[in-house]
């Protein structure tokens, strides 16, 4: 199980198709057989629908969207800018926002070093050698995909609360995890863990272990042959996965909120943030900030986008 | 059913798979349609079936308009090249398909579908496999269940697309033979596509030879074999020698010289002559219309197969011929070539 | 790799061990009692029950957008096709004020709606609209490569055997999509019943009627109930390991029929 699944598999465009079922836009050479047996149209291709149902299915689909996905976002901006563009800069300029993005940044640059580096590590391990417990660490890396974020801050908090395991110890020695920086740095390195391994596991299972085994052979050490023979392989699908783990990381909301106790300027990050403002009622403060996720959010998909393409080209030479 | 095409004419974009296409198909026959791959073979199979529209051009099935019929009601049985089995369905329920989703006024009852399914699995040997999986059978296996379930909508005909293409050599041969019998016993018009000229020779009555989508000949398969109608079909089918000479009036030359055989008819100017490897008699030296040195001989059966350097040009035009065992050729030996059989066409194209 | 093994289990194994460690704390009656409480049972049944809801709904409208974004084309097809993973991308707290604001009272769509005489945000039917929004790209996105994918010859040959497009498509092609069906209707519901951060805003949050169980953790523990939010916890995982165990099975099953390749 596993929600990565969802995000990549985006990308192959309808090659397959595209000859046969090209039915709605072309519009061939006008022809005047067309226009004549426009009764019988519908009959033409056997693998598409008469036009009424083509026509409902594409409002459908479209009505859908645009509700539940298109508005949600368009609400964003609109009340970001409801009071002006002047109140929207003002906001994101209170120190509150600014503690808040900067909280955000070091938490996302944290959790996604750490996270690639481990990923990468855990990807290799799993796509390049046979080891007993092999499917146990595949289903462990899944295993965060699969417990909602509040359970994810909850064990931070059972481990290093006043009442955890480690409670008692951190106090005596001051150390503050939870409700401060490295519980919240941990709460996201926990959900965003699987992001890098989930986008580089395939792509190395796919590329086998040969060109590494030929490097080996060529006098090349352990560490060369991953820089100059796994790594370029590797990259793009290296920075597919290091993207979604830093979206995720600058949005994670609800394992955040457990362990973050919410001190103003010290452990609030941009979506708690938004949470506190929009329950003060300061909308235009809270859907700024949240306009700046968003527009994170929307990179994040153009740059997958792209990313995608470039994996699939990669992908065609040596397939099939 | 007997069926007739008539000016067919289908473009993708600016290329025209099949331009002007004229077929007739007298009932019960077995029909090959035989080109390469791009001749239009299967665009014109599928214009049958109704899986394909023409841009201009009529079809009938016994008489009637077929293409005011989508394919759903044309009654045409079509077997596919990767078979398309449904896999979600067991052999019995793919065979069965057909008829359970016939309109309510004249589906059959559960019985007569039960019996009449067992019987085309008995039909094609396979009614032990009745409760397999697609997935679960050999190539051979779903070929044989394809063809099944097109036959369970009782088609007024029957067509198969490149029906032997994904199996391999030994299964090919021997669903060739089936497919024959096949058709004697249960005698429905069929066409089926090949581009494998052995296929269509053994298995059809007729062959239609068809390149970049026109129909080059038609004819039993004797005759496309031994009398070619054009230059394409004589190339095609069977392995032939094909020299460039000219013609003027009667004569003809090769290089310059002449051949001392006549022209048949053959317009004057750039042409090309055609001879089976067979045809060509081998002779001592100084008997016949060509010349050559053999270069190396191999013996395999009854025949030994010669590659022979033609003379006078300058060791460059090498030739194939088969020759019988009945004196053994020696490379290096001169020899003369003598054409039994041959054709020649204008050398346009 | 031993590196690899001892960062997995600090990070991922010793977290969940403390889980269930603080659960076998308790006593089994007072586990039962926490679960059986009124208000964590409501919880719970709203969670799970608003989140099946959301998944059929994902079910057949993502099935529907992906034959709109697979088979047709029309203008914006790609457009339509990128802002499926939206839903994905939004932090889960923009997700949550935006689908607020959008149906409060006097929002966009909520003024309308009230008019018909129906409140959307801060009830249960706002639980479902953000649950429906947050899963909607997993139905879409397992099931879209696999129609991709589909072999245009079953068509052909279930039309060719006179099936009329109905039965093609509900005979034949449906079917043949049921595993990809399955798992996508499984993450949708899985994501759904952790969902907390879209959900929150625009539930109301009202204990018995709209709190769900994600909330009630954060709830307790907030009043430092650590061994209330642990049994809650437990149960949803227990749960939700169940159903995707369950789902994958049927999964499995069906795709023991019908091999992909």
């Amino acid at each position: 199980m596993s929600m990565q699944t969802g995000l990549a598999t985006s990308t192959t465009q309808l090659r397959t198709y595209a000859p046969a079922t090209d039915v709605s836009v072309a519009a061939p050479a006008p022809r005047l057989e067309i226009a004549r047996a426009e009764p019988v149209a519908a009959r033409r291709n056997p693998r598409t629908e008469p036009g009424p149902i083509r026509l409902i299915i594409i409002a459908l689909a479209i009505a859908f969207l645009s509700i539940f996905v298109v508005l949600p976002l368009l609400v964003v901006f609109a009340s970001a800018f409801s009071k002006g563009i002047v109140a929207y800069f003002a906001a994101l300029a209170e120190p509150e926002a600014l503690a808040a993005i900067k909280l955000t940044l070091l938490i996302a640059a944290i959790s996604v070093t750490l996270n690639l580096v481990f990923g990468v590590v855990a990807a290799w391990a799993i796509s390049k050698f046979e080891f007993t417990g092999k499917t146990f660490l595949i289903t462990l890396i899944d295993l965060p995909f699969s417990v909602s974020p509040v359970i994810s801050g909850l064990v931070f908090v059972l481990l290093f609360g006043a009442q955890g395991y480690f409670g008692t110890w951190l106090q005596a020695h001051n150390v503050h995890i939870l409700f401060a920086v490295p519980g919240i740095a941990l709460a996201t390195i926990f959900v965003t863990f699987p992001f890098v391994a989930r986008a580089l596991i395939p792509l190395m299972q796919e590329q086998g272990t040969q060109e590494e085994e030929a490097a080996i052979s060529l006098g090349a050490s352990g560490l060369q042959t991953f820089f100059r023979v796994t790594l370029p392989n590797i990259k793009w699908g290296l920075l597919y996965g290091v993207l979604l783990c830093n979206a995720r990381a600058m949005g994670e909301f609800g394992a955040v909120s457990v362990v973050s106790g919410h001190i103003r300027g010290e452990t609030n990050t941009m979506p708690l943030l938004v949470e506190i403002l929009y329950n003060e009622y300061q909308f235009v403060a809270s859907f700024a900030i949240a306009s700046l996720l968003a527009m994170l959010a929307l990179i994040t998909l153009v740059a997958k986008t792209v990313l995608e393409r470039r994996l699939d080209e990669a992908e065609v030479p040596d397939g099939d | 059913m007997a069926i007739e095409v008539t000016n067919i004419v289908k473009k993708f974009g600016s290329f025209a798979a099949l331009d002007n296409v004229d077929l007739k198909v007298a009932d019960g026959e077995l029909l090959a349609l035989l080109g390469p791959s791009g001749s239009g073979k299967t665009t014109l199979l599928r214009i049958i079936a109704g899986l394909d529209w023409p841009d201009s051009g009529e079809v009938a099935i016994d008489g009637e308009n077929a293409l005011s019929r989508g394919a759903s009601e044309r009654q045409v049985g079509f077997v596919f090249q990767h078979y398309a089995l449904f896999r979600h369905m067991t052999v019995f329920e793919n065979v069965a398909f057909g008829l359970r989703v016939q309109p309510r006024a004249i589906r059959k009852d559960e019985a007569t579908i039960r019996a009449r399914v067992k019987n085309l699995l008995d039909l094609v040997q396979l009614d032990w496999l009745a409760n397999r999986y697609p997935s679960q059978l050999s190539g051979g296996q779903r070929q044989r269940i394809a063809l099944a379930r097109a036959l369970a909508i009782e088609p007024r005909i029957l067509l198969l697309d490149e029906p032997f293409g994904a199996l391999d050599a030994k299964v090919r041969k021997e669903l060739r033979q089936w497919l024959r019998s096949l058709h004697s016993e249960i005698h429905v018009t069929s066409i089926f596509v090949t581009h494998d000229q052995e296929e269509a020779l053994e298995v059809a009555n007729r062959v239609v030879v068809m390149d970049k989508g026109r129909i080059e000949q038609i004819g039993s398969p004797g005759e496309v074999y031994d009398n070619p109608a054009t230059a394409f079909v004589h190339g095609f089918i069977g392995e032939s020698i094909v020299l460039p000479v000219d013609v003027a009036g009667d004569a003809v030359r090769l290089d310059g010289r002449p051949l001392n055989i006549p022209a048949l008819g053959a317009a004057s100017g750039a042409a090309k002559l055609f001879v089976r490897r067979h045809d060509m008699a081998v002779g001592p030296a100084g008997t016949g219309a060509l010349e050559g040195a053999i270069r190396h001989v191999r013996s395999f059966g009854p025949i030994q197969r010669a590659e022979v350097a033609l003379a006078g040009s300058e060791g460059k035009t090498v030739i194939e011929i088969d020759a019988p065992r009945d004196r053994e050729l020696q490379a290096g030996e001169i020899v003369s070539l003598q054409p039994r059989r041959y054709r020649i066409f204008a050398a346009q194209e | 790799m031993g590196l690899t093994l001892t960062w997995l289990s600090v990070i991922i194994l010793i977290p969940l061990a403390a889980l269930f460690l603080k659960t076998f704390e308790l006593s089994l009656d007072q586990f039962w009692a926490i679960v059986t409480s009124r208000r964590t049972l409501n919880a719970l049944k709203i969670s799970f029950g608003l989140s099946f809801a959301a998944a059929c709904v994902n079910l057949v409208m993502g099935t529907i957008i992906v034959w709109a974004l697979v088979r047709y084309r029309f203008p914006g097809r790609r457009l339509f096709d990128a802002i499926v993973d939206i839903p994905f991308a939004l932090p889960t707290a923009v997700a949550g004020v935006a689908l607020t604001q959008l149906f409060a009272q006097k929002g966009w769509l909520g003024a309308p709606l009230a008019e018909l005489g129906i409140k959307v945000a801060f009830t249960p039917i706002g639980i479902f609209i953000a649950m429906v929004f947050i899963g909607i790209p997993f139905v879409v996105r397992t099931v879209q490569p696999v129609l991709i994918d589909l072999d245009p010859e079953i068509e052909e040959a279930a039309a060719s055997l006179g099936a009329n497009r109905w039965h093609t498509v509900f005979r034949v092609i449906l079917p043949s999509l049921i595993p990809a069906l399955l798992t996508g209707f499984a993450l949708a519901f899985a994501r759904a019943i952790g969902e907390y951060g879209s959900v929150i805003f625009i539930a109301g949050n009202l204990p018995n009627i709209s709190e769900i169980a994600p909330l009630l953790i954060v709830i307790r523990l907030s009043e430092f109930r650590y061994a209330d939010a642990t049994a809650i916890a437990v149960v949803m995982l227990v749960a939700s390991f169940l159903i995707i165990f369950l789902i994958n099975r049927l999964q499995r099953w069906a795709q023991a029929r019908i091999p992909v390749h």
